[in-house]
């Protein structure tokens, strides 16, 4: 391998011998081709004519008149898919295809990851596993169907806590027994290198197009950027354009699940400690021994203990902070969205909805408050309304 | 640097194969594990291959993944598996070698980690998720302490690589018997194994023991006629857990098996 993609003491490639014949065939591809002119023209037309980049920036009116700042969304929501993950999806469908690979295959929690790998399988022809938790599979059903009219196989897991960490567990072992033929499209920057790095460099188009459109709307950048970090790939796609922008504050949002102080939350930087976990070195949450504990989040997307590695080291140096934000805060501000301003967002962008109006009170009226919306929120209406029932809110 | 090589020692005075049954610590809890260890040394075990339990194992089948869970649930932690460890050595003088992810020592800290393998008369580490790039963390620590880095090579591994491995390794090297899906063909699988150990040979004259997918007498036989110098059973033993009785016989099986 050319490098161990580290992030200061963070990331690395802690995973068996057996993958890093592939791992280095990969990172060999993404060097190759990740400033190849005729790959950038291929992958940017798919973006902007299969997905329908670029995304808008929506000023939210009412919000900003109530909140006191301008509460202002990047709209991942409405990429091609439902969700930022398209725009890795294809990065790496392409590379899959430049090496000859045969098959992918793909995790996934909230199912928008498995979605946009089944889709891609379907626009390049190539057939496609999705690995998923039994206890997703029941909580993201629509996305299931959704992958499997793509013509996507979905293998469910039975093993562990049911959910994300479980599915990245079986989908390694699956690659490392055929790896010969398998691409794993891995749909977050978490994972062994050279996947933080070149999930990273797919995603930061979210904060390179969010920077420019507000240097054009409003000729000046936010105040405050806020995004949910579950992998953390939305949220490293946005802070990346903005990491030398040294005024710009970047908070990423975990889900604390049912209190941060309970054992029920996904919060890996805010609450876990450093250790290794598919692959890299970062936050992950684990007991004394370094078992890995199993998260908790309404929100299928978020629930997964480690973090990528990028954040580790934004963390530790403190140019972002990171807060978490309960299940219950969360589904408030999914259903503020929804009534005011007629847009469902996911539950995972949820958490940095409910960040930002907690920000807000703190920022004056010109201050630009940008939010992530990382996907919509179709996919959850199901325990969305059964949660929201439950409660007395609708 | 272990003085003298255990494992090349059991091989040599042996004249054969070694047979090498691999288990879990703590499964199902920690007084049946001692047996069941117990077991498999009264049963011809020529050196043991023993999993700390843990969490999240991708490198491990669905088996052994089984068998970190039942550990795991019966409340074992790293310090009960190095108590255990200490009562199987009280038994035995057979090399032992640990099989475990890297969370685990980094948690305890490395040199505390080594520190008590060596208190408790552990031959051997394989870091499941420690390939040859990070190898440096650890391995002059294993050293200092008297315990044999052990690292993997399969039929991906290039010359080159193997080569690199060998170097790093102590005690022996871990073949992997092959990759992909099983029920593959007797001759397919002996071809493949022989390439890698033929490769291998060149290299190093460290013992070369082969696991991962070795599931019946036949495959340990292929695996023996290959030129492993060491036969490692992980699943097929712990598929019989906690049934002490079948599992001496499972390996008597492949003891026969093995030579």
């Amino acid at each position: 391998m050319k490098s161990l993609g580290q992030y200061g003491k963070y990331g690395g490639c802690y995973v068996s011998e057996l993958l890093v014949p592939v791992l280095t065939e990969v990172e060999e591809a993404f060097l190759k081709y990740k400033d190849d002119e005729e790959f950038k023209k291929e992958f940017s037309s798919l973006l902007s004519e299969f997905a329908g980049r670029q995304t808008p920036i929506t000023e939210l009116k009412k919000f900003s008149s109530e909140w006191g700042c301008k509460v202002v969304l990047k709209r991942e929501d409405l990429l091609h898919g439902g969700s930022h993950k398209t725009n890795n999806v294809i990065g790496q469908a392409l590379l899959a295809i430049r090496m000859g690979k045969k098959e992918l295959i793909a995790e996934t929690g909230a199912g928008q990851h498995g979605v946009a790998t089944a889709m891609a399988g379907a626009l390049f022809g190539l057939p496609v596993k999705i690995f998923m938790g039994t206890k997703d599979i029941e909580r993201q059903f629509l996305n299931v169907q959704r992958m499997k009219i793509f013509g996507a196989e979905v293998i469910s897991i039975e093993a562990g806590s049911k959910s994300l960490k479980d599915s990245i567990n079986e989908a390694l072992r699956y690659w490392t027994a055929n790896s010969k033929n398998t691409y794993y499209v891995f749909g977050t920057i978490a994972g062994p290198h050279p996947f933080p790095s070149l999930v990273a460099h797919f995603q930061q188009i979210i904060g390179e197009e969010a920077r420019e459109q507000c240097l054009k709307k409003y000729n000046k950048l936010p105040h405050t950027i806020c995004a949910c970090v579950g992998g953390g790939s939305n949220a490293i796609g946005t802070f990346r354009a903005f990491l030398n922008d040294k005024d710009v504050k970047l908070v990423g949002v975990e889900p604390a699940g049912e209190g941060i102080e309970t054992n029920k939350h996904g919060a890996a930087l805010c609450k876990g400690k450093p250790g290794a976990l598919h692959g890299s070195y970062s936050y992950c949450l684990q007991d004394k021994d370094g078992q890995i504990n199993e998260a908790h989040s309404i929100s299928a997307g978020l629930d997964y203990p480690g973090v990528g590695p990028e954040h580790s080291q934004l963390k530790d140096s403190g140019r972002v902070k990171y807060v978490a934000v309960t299940d219950d805060d969360a589904m408030d501000a999914f259903l503020l969205l929804t009534r005011k301003e007629g847009i469902i967002p996911a539950l995972e962008s949820s958490h940095a909805l409910s960040a930002a109006k907690e920000i807000a009170s703190s920022l004056n009226k010109e201050d630009i408050l940008l939010v992530t919306l990382s996907g919509r929120g179709d996919k959850d209406l199901g325990p969305a309304i059964k949660y929201l029932e439950q409660h007395g809110k609708i | 640097m272990e003085k003298s090589n255990s494992y090349l020692q059991a091989r040599k005075k042996k004249g054969k194969s070694l047979f090498i049954p691999f288990v879990v610590l703590g499964d199902p809890n920690k007084n049946s594990s001692l047996e069941i260890v117990k077991t498999l040394i009264e049963n011809g075990a020529n050196a043991l291959e023993l999993g700390f339990p843990f969490s999240d194992p991708p490198a491990d089948g669905p088996v052994i993944q089984a068998a970190d869970m039942r550990a795991l649930e019966s409340g074992i932690c790293t310090d009960d598996c190095f108590d255990l460890l200490k009562d199987i050595r009280k038994t035995t003088d057979i090399p032992i070698g640990l099989l475990i992810y890297y969370n685990l020592i980094l948690q305890r800290g490395v040199d505390r980690f080594y520190k008590d393998c060596s208190d408790a008369g552990v031959n051997s580490v394989l870091i499941a998720d420690l390939p040859l790039e990070h190898a440096q963390e650890v391995v002059p620590i294993a050293k200092k302490h008297g315990i044999a880095p052990v690292f993997i090579i399969s039929e991906l591994s290039s010359d080159e690589r193997i080569k690199n491995v060998a170097e790093m390794s102590d005690g022996y090297l871990y073949v992997v018997s092959y990759l992909g899906v099983t029920g593959v063909k007797e001759s397919v699988l002996e071809g493949k194994i022989k390439d890698t150990i033929d490769r291998a040979r060149k290299y190093t004259n460290l013992p070369l023991c082969v696991g991962f997918g070795i599931n019946s007498a036949q495959q340990a036989q292929v695996a023996v006629k290959a030129g492993a110098d060491g036969v490692i059973v992980g699943s097929r033993i712990i598929k019989e857990v906690p049934n002490t009785k079948k599992i001496a016989q499972i390996c008597e099986e492949l003891r026969l098996a093995i030579g």
